[in-house]
């Protein structure tokens, strides 16, 4: 057993486990114990009962999730599994240690899933940039193929798996997972209407689960050993462990596996070693470039989904990005607004329109010519933009950080408006 | 008012070389629908070519059943496929707000101030082309950028100078 089930194998100063050395550190031994002694059903209750939820940044609950799938002889005979590891968030570094530093327990993970789903083929939506991570892919699918872990009728249990790697070209969308069905399947990558849900008609109109990287690696731990393990490793509320990183001006950003519910402080003080000398924190975003501000009154609450929930943010990709006290907030804001309004698919009006309309009114902050005015116009964005008016969840998830910004750092604001242009000498 | 162009100012699509043809084959056995492997084709086809030409897309286009339009539908939706040439290598310079915090800012207008481009634009010797890229997933050692297939990080204006020094000796 282990406390650290997602990063055991993980050791940047080496090149990851190959199937052979992964073995002896005990991997696909879930794989094994999952096709000789559990239905389908099983590792359906099991992940249900064990509490894992989703890791990509929406925190659903993934046994749940799963449920959904229609199963049985009534079913679909096609039925797909899809990893979503476009990571892109803004901020976010969390999939890329995974998939870099411990490649074959994805496959593990993915094999689990599969299975109970009973999907007979895995497509992995790797984002186009992390070429490291594909290259390790490639082999490590052809080294499960070889030993006979992938293929058909695999260790003679009747279950057929076949995992393919798709690299994609460069787009936050396509981490929507309805929107990167449609990439794969080879049309834009607009978002689709729900529902139907993919777990009913998914890729190509067949049941289909997409889960994040993290979440699938997640699975070979719960099954090898059992709910209380799992459960246990959580500190608070939630189950097990998460990757947690740090970006900014820290003395050592970074990306750690701690347990849920770990306070802020200890991973900001701890783990990255606190600000960097001659910097204060002024604010921070807990999950990525879509979560809202929270403040350094918020380092002793804890790394927990409910807990950053409640103090109105979100524990999403649970990697930090700092905003210390010599760099521009307004700036920083007008950065993700700019992200977002290049990133928006342009499928829908409010998204399509809106962002750009309020990255034009940052670049004015920016320059001078910013008007007292545009603070009522970005205020009445973030209903235009909020949740329940747009397609997708990128235009909400891009207010997060604005809204909370015009809250903590209005004087900023002003400051531009008023002073003529960014007060701050970069 | 002439509305219907020559033809000879249309393009037409170009042969696929049997490499090409080769690899988008392959990838159709990895999907059920022969459409579905329109991005990876225009992958394939911009790996030889170094970009996607109008006669490129009509070829691919015309190999996997689709139309033209359609497919630059696809091709102009992803930031990653090249629609007008590029240089010999592509500097994809992270702006996202990680690496905005660290200071990328300073260090795209030094790469900027030593090749004599922006964004968007190409060395007069065709060598590089330097594109804003969004978060490149490498906060931790920001500020990055990816060229060549390779990442480069915790980037200062003494480590631009160095890369490019280097590939200048190197040519």
């Amino acid at each position: 057993m282990t406390d650290r089930p997602l990063t055991k194998n993980i050791d940047m100063t080496r090149a990851p486990f190959d199937i052979g050395q992964y073995r002896a550190a005990g991997g696909y031994a879930s794989v094994e114990k999952m096709l000789k002694t559990m239905a389908p059903g099983d590792v359906l209750d099991l992940v249900k009962i064990s509490g894992l939820k989703g890791r990509g940044g929406a925190g659903f609950p993934t046994g749940l999730k799963w449920s959904f799938v229609p199963m049985g002889e009534s079913a679909p005979k096609t039925k797909y599994l899809v990893v979503n590891a476009d990571e892109m968030e803004p901020g976010t570094f969390k999939d890329r240690l995974l998939m870099e530093g411990d490649p074959h327990l994805l496959l593990e993970g993915m094999m689990i899933a599969a299975y109970t789903i009973q999907a007979s083929t895995a497509y992995i939506f790797l984002r186009g940039e992390y070429l490291q991570a594909e290259k390790l892919l490639k082999n490590a699918i052809a080294e499960a193929h070889g030993k006979g872990l992938l293929g058909k009728n695999i260790q003679g249990s009747g279950f057929d798996l076949e995992i393919i790697l798709h690299t994609s070209a460069g787009r936050y969308i396509c981490g929507e997972e309805t929107a990167l069905l449609n990439a794969l399947e080879g049309k834009r990558a607009n978002p689709r209407a729900k529902p139907p849900f993919p777990q009913v008609s998914g890729l190509w109109g067949k049941p289909t689960i997409v889960n994040n990287v993290e979440t699938l690696c997640n699975l070979p731990g719960i099954v090898n050993y059992g709910i209380e393990w799992y459960k246990g490793l959580g500190l608070g509320a939630d189950a097990g462990t998460k990757l947690c990183g740090v970006s900014g001006r820290v003395k050592n950003p970074g990306c750690w596996e701690l347990p849920l519910g770990t306070p802020i402080r200890e991973l900001l003080e701890d783990k990255a070693g606190g600000m960097c000398d001659g910097y204060q924190l002024r604010a921070f975003l807990p999950g990525g470039g879509s979560t809202d501000f929270l403040l350094p009154e918020h380092l002793d609450l804890t790394l927990d989904y409910d807990v950053i929930g409640k103090a109105g943010s979100r524990l999403a990709t649970g990697t930090m990005i700092v905003l210390d006290d010599q760099t521009c907030p307004v700036g920083m804001v007008g950065n993700l607004m700019k992200f977002f309004s290049h990133e928006s698919c342009g499928w829908c009006t409010p998204c399509r329109d809106g962002l750009p309309w309020i990255d034009e009114i940052f670049q004015r902050f920016e320059k001078g010519g910013g008007l007292e005015s545009d603070m009522q116009v970005l205020t009445d964005h973030l209903e235009y933009l909020g949740p329940g008016r747009t397609f997708c969840a990128l235009a909400p998830g891009a207010m997060a950080p604005l809204g909370s910004a015009l809250r903590h750092f209005r004087d900023d604001f002003h400051d531009h408006i008023h002073g003529g242009g960014c007060p701050w000498q970069r | 008012m002439n509305i219907i162009a020559t033809s000879s100012a249309r393009p037409v699509a170009r042969a696929l070389t049997v490499e090409e043809k080769h690899e988008i084959d392959h990838e159709m056995t990895l999907y059920p629908d022969k459409k579905a492997v329109g991005l990876e084709a225009l992958k394939i086809v911009q790996k030889h070519q170094g970009w996607v030409s109008d006669e490129s897309l009509m070829a691919v286009a015309e190999y996997l059943g689709m139309s033209a339009h359609e497919l630059d539908g696809v091709a102009t939706f992803f930031n990653l496929i090249f629609r007008r040439p590029v240089g010999r290598n592509v500097i994809l310079f992270c702006d996202s707000v990680s690496c905005w915090i660290m200071g990328c800012d300073g260090i795209k207008d030094h790469i900027s101030k030593r090749l004599g481009i922006d964004y968007g634009q190409t060395t007069a010797d065709g060598e590089y082309t330097l594109l804003p890229v969004p978060c490149l997933g490498d906060c931790d050692r920001a500020p990055v950028m990816l060229m060549d297939g390779e990442q480069h990080r915790n980037l200062t204006p003494e480590k631009i100078d160095q890369i490019f020094s280097q590939r200048a000796k190197n040519k």
